[in-house]
């Protein structure tokens, strides 16, 4: 029943017990008397009952008022307060009852509080609890992805729809070595997380393996499968799958597979060159072995022949023999070629190289030697056996001509090029001599090569030259070597972008299923392309072009800064003078740049299946829509822009510029009026809006896009 | 009447044996450098046996054994393929087109000589 009926109810008998009894006294008297004395009593009742109205209708009202009262104090007051508990159960955790009323309301109100205090300790303490574990959790992830980036073999993770969860670094630098085209992500070997490994790999070939997989793991087999596959640049890969297994509730179901991609293409090059020198020995061979056997087994048969016959039978061996030794040489030229292109340089401790070398000579040779002036940091790129063969060899031709006591070892750095130079005391040399060493095949004793100390030298892709200290009566052979650093200086430009942990994962992948742009998926849940231009001047439809694209991903609310878009580009036009030094590039910078025409295709494939965002995104997107009938390309996914964003979000700021939006959500950021860093400012200034727009009940992107026209329009009014 | 024996090959030097050879054990002997004139000899001299080539200009060694073996007439003809080819896939083909021996180079005279007595049956 409703507190309203309620309190009617209450009126009602609240009446009656005020009128009842003496209604029922009257009639009792009415009953106990006479005839006649009930003439006395109406008129007795009748002269009095004025002031009995009066004193019951006071009472009445004094009552009812009472009554109000009290209901309004424990009834209203409980049931408002019942609604404020229900508001801390649910919206807002942090409120309170404030305690008023009656003392037991009072008293009421505390005793909730109490209970709230006590579930929000316990609440606490159990999301405590759970970060403690997410963070365990993660740093798993971590300790994997990190193990993973140390692996030399490349490594790519993806979920069952193709994404790649996870790479690791060889496979970003083989992939980035394979891409060919004027820009830095070109070549369509782009990899990044979320993006579609179909994008690099035949897609029905995975799917083979795919099957293959599932196959074997049904049949209880070792569940793996290989394949070869060609790029679109002709390279060979042999890729290995195995299955990720788990992600269902039984555990045992394929939720992804593991991709170990080796590139194969020289191995391939390699064994079909040693296959045509084999051919040539054995195939080639045949048929002059053939007809040297047949005449020579004539001849022996047949010793009563005629002269002439046994002159042509002479002609054909001299002949054939002939033919045979050319080949023969032809072949060795061609294998000693092959040789210089199947040894791989590999990174080694100039030091340790040397130390061979020393151990090598000694042994050998029998003579002493010492080092002088080591840098004993310094890498270079070798094929350790052949140099160390070609020291030991220079050595010996040294020891056979000029019998010096001692040689000596040097080696230092020259920018990119390292010097290692064989010393020894002794008389000037002829550069004939030099010469004749270089050109012949290297021996020592038995010991021989195929290669001349030239085509040591070459594989290097160094030099070699012989040099006099005529102060100190020596002379040495310097051989200059390739310093090996290229992969840890870009690791280095890689840290200065992505501090702290790798970006190379997301497992949380593993749920995306969608492969195109839903407009109705939340808004953290997307794949951005933040991106920034620079351009000549700000007017796109006035001969103002494009000299810089800065781009970078959001996959899964996380910015990857290793996942980046960053190529200048010539406008084929000058640059203007007050320009410069808002963009900070001049025209040396842009000259033999790629133009408009390759860039935008190059970013395009970079942008695909992603939402733009940029900060006034109009003035950008003006610059691409401009290029579209030159270049056939369009940028048709939806646009988020983060300045209308941040009108959203606060109305009732004047600026919006992305520097003050900085300022106001408190990012800090290194450098700015670069199209990359200018990109990356944009992202952080996304990712933090994404909350707020959450709060105001903006969560997908269509309701992101819808709100931003609202503001849009209302500015454009205004 | 003494045997006929055609041989088929481009290499001089090999023929010069292979005809010394053949002529010495009593075998007429005509010779024919490439596929071409092997098929047109083949029909004007009219041959026992082939000592045949696989690699010559014109028309491989396979090529004009398909085509002797594609003429019923000539059912009887002993093609002996002799070859510089040393593989099993090789040997394979040429016994599969209807080669009745294969001899790869260098080959032993005697055997080669025993094998065309053996198969004219002389």
């Amino acid at each position: 029943m409703k507190a309203k009926y309620r309190f009617l109810l209450a009126v009602i008998v609240l009446g009656l017990l005020m009128t009842g009894p003496f209604m029922v006294t009257v009639l009792l008297v009415w009953l106990g008397t006479s005839e006649d004395e009930h003439a006395e009593l109406v008129h007795l009742l009748f002269s009095h009952l004025p002031t009995g109205i009066a004193m019951t209708v006071a009472g009445f009202v004094v009552g009812v008022v009472v009554l109000r009262k009290l209901f309004k104090q424990y009834v209203d007051g409980l049931l408002s307060m019942s609604e404020k508990l229900r508001l801390m159960l649910g919206a807002n955790r942090n409120f309170r009852v404030t305690p008023e009323g009656p003392p037991e309301v009072q008293h009421l109100a505390r005793a909730a509080n109490d209970l709230a205090q006590q579930r929000d300790v316990l609440l606490d303490d159990v999301s405590e609890q759970i970060a403690v574990a997410k963070a365990s959790v993660e740093e798993e992830k971590n300790r994997l992805a990190a193990l993973m980036s140390e692996l030399a073999q490349a490594v790519v993770v993806c979920n069952l729809d193709g994404r790649i969860l996870l790479y690791n670094n060889r496979a970003r630098l083989q992939f980035k070595a394979l891409a060919q085209g004027p820009t830095s992500v070109s070549g369509g070997a782009l990899i990044g997380l979320g993006r579609s490994i179909f994008s690099i790999l035949e897609k029905n070939q995975v799917q083979h393996a795919e099957e293959v997989v599932r196959q074997r793991l049904a049949a209880g087999k070792t569940a793996l499968s290989n394949f070869i596959t060609t790029l679109r640049g002709g390279q060979l890969l042999r890729v290995q799958m195995v299955p990720v297994l788990g992600g269902s509730e039984r555990g045992d179901r394929m939720s992804g597979y593991v991709l170990t991609i080796e590139n194969i293409t020289r191995n391939v090059e390699e064994e079909a060159r040693r296959d045509q020198v084999l051919h040539a020995l054995t195939e080639g061979s045949r048929a002059s072995l053939g007809s040297i056997r047949a005449a020579v087994t004539n001849l022996i048969d047949y010793p009563d022949m005629e002269p002439e016959m046994r002159e042509r039978f002479l002609g054909v061996v001299g002949d054939e023999v002939a033919g045979m030794s050319q080949r023969l040489d032809r072949t060795m030229v061609e294998y000693s070629d092959s040789m210089k292109m199947r040894w791989p340089l590999e990174d080694i401790l100039g030091i340790d190289l040397i130390a061979a070398a020393q151990r090598r000579i000694e042994e050998k040779l029998r003579l002493p030697t010492k080092t002088e002036g080591l840098d004993d940091a310094l890498w270079v790129k070798a094929d350790s056996f052949s140099l160390v063969f070609a020291l030991l060899f220079l050595s010996s031709r040294l020891q056979d001509h000029y019998e010096p006591r001692e040689l000596r070892f040097r080696l230092s750095a020259e920018g990119k090029l390292a010097y290692l130079d064989l010393i020894w005391a002794g008389p000037a040399m002829s550069s004939e001599t030099f010469y004749t060493w270089e050109m012949e095949s290297m021996h020592v004793g038995a010991e021989t090569s195929p290669l001349t100390l030239r085509d040591v030298i070459d594989r290097h892709g160094g030099e070699i030259w012989y040099q006099r200290e005529k102060a100190a009566h020596r002379a040495y052979f310097r051989f200059v070597l390739p310093v090996a650093t290229p992969e840890i200086a870009e690791e280095q430009d890689d840290n200065k972008r992505g501090a702290g942990r790798p970006e190379y994962y997301d497992f949380d992948l593993f749920n995306y299923e969608d492969k195109s742009v839903d407009l109705d998926r939340k808004l953290s849940e997307l794949t951005y392309t933040v991106f920034d231009t620079e351009t000549t001047g700000l007017q796109p439809s006035g001969g103002d072009e494009i000299i810089q694209i800065g781009a970078a991903r959001i996959v899964n609310n996380r910015l990857l800064r290793q996942e980046v878009f960053d190529q200048l580009v010539d406008p084929e036009r000058p640059l203007r003078p007050e320009s410069i030094p808002i963009h900070g590039i001049t025209e040396d910078m842009v000259r033999g740049k790629p133009n408009i025409d390759l860039v935008l295709p190059a970013f395009h494939e970079f942008c695909a299946d992603t939402v733009l965002i940029a900060h006034n995104a109009a003035f950008d997107m003006r610059f691409l829509q401009l290029k579209e009938k030159r270049t056939g390309v369009r940028f048709a996914q939806p646009v988020l822009d983060t300045l209308l964003l941040s009108a959203v979000v606060h109305p009732n700021q004047e600026s919006h510029k992305l520097d003050s939006i900085l300022d106001r959500l408190g990012i800090e950021i290194d450098a700015r009026h670069n199209a990359l860093e200018d990109a990356l400012a944009t992202a952080e200034v996304f990712l933090r809006m994404v909350p707020l727009l959450e709060q105001m009940g903006i969560v997908t992107v269509r309701q992101a896009l819808e709100a931003s026209e609202k503001t849009y329009f209302a500015r454009v009014k205004y | 009447m003494a045997n006929k024996i055609l041989i088929v090959d481009d290499e001089p030097n090999i023929v010069i044996s292979l005809e010394f050879l053949m002529k010495k054990e009593g075998f007429a002997v005509a010779v024919a450098s490439d596929g071409d004139e092997a098929l047109a000899l083949v029909a004007s001299f009219n041959p026992d046996l082939l000592l045949l080539d696989v690699m010559m200009p014109k028309k491989s060694g396979f090529e004009v054994c398909e085509a002797l073996r594609a003429d019923p007439e000539r059912a009887g003809l002993k093609i002996v393929m002799l070859t510089a080819k040393g593989r099993d896939t090789e040997m394979a083909k040429g016994l599969a087109l209807g080669a009745d021996a294969y001899v790869t180079k260098p080959f032993s005279t005697k055997e080669l000589v025993d094998k065309v007595k053996e198969m004219l049956a002389v």
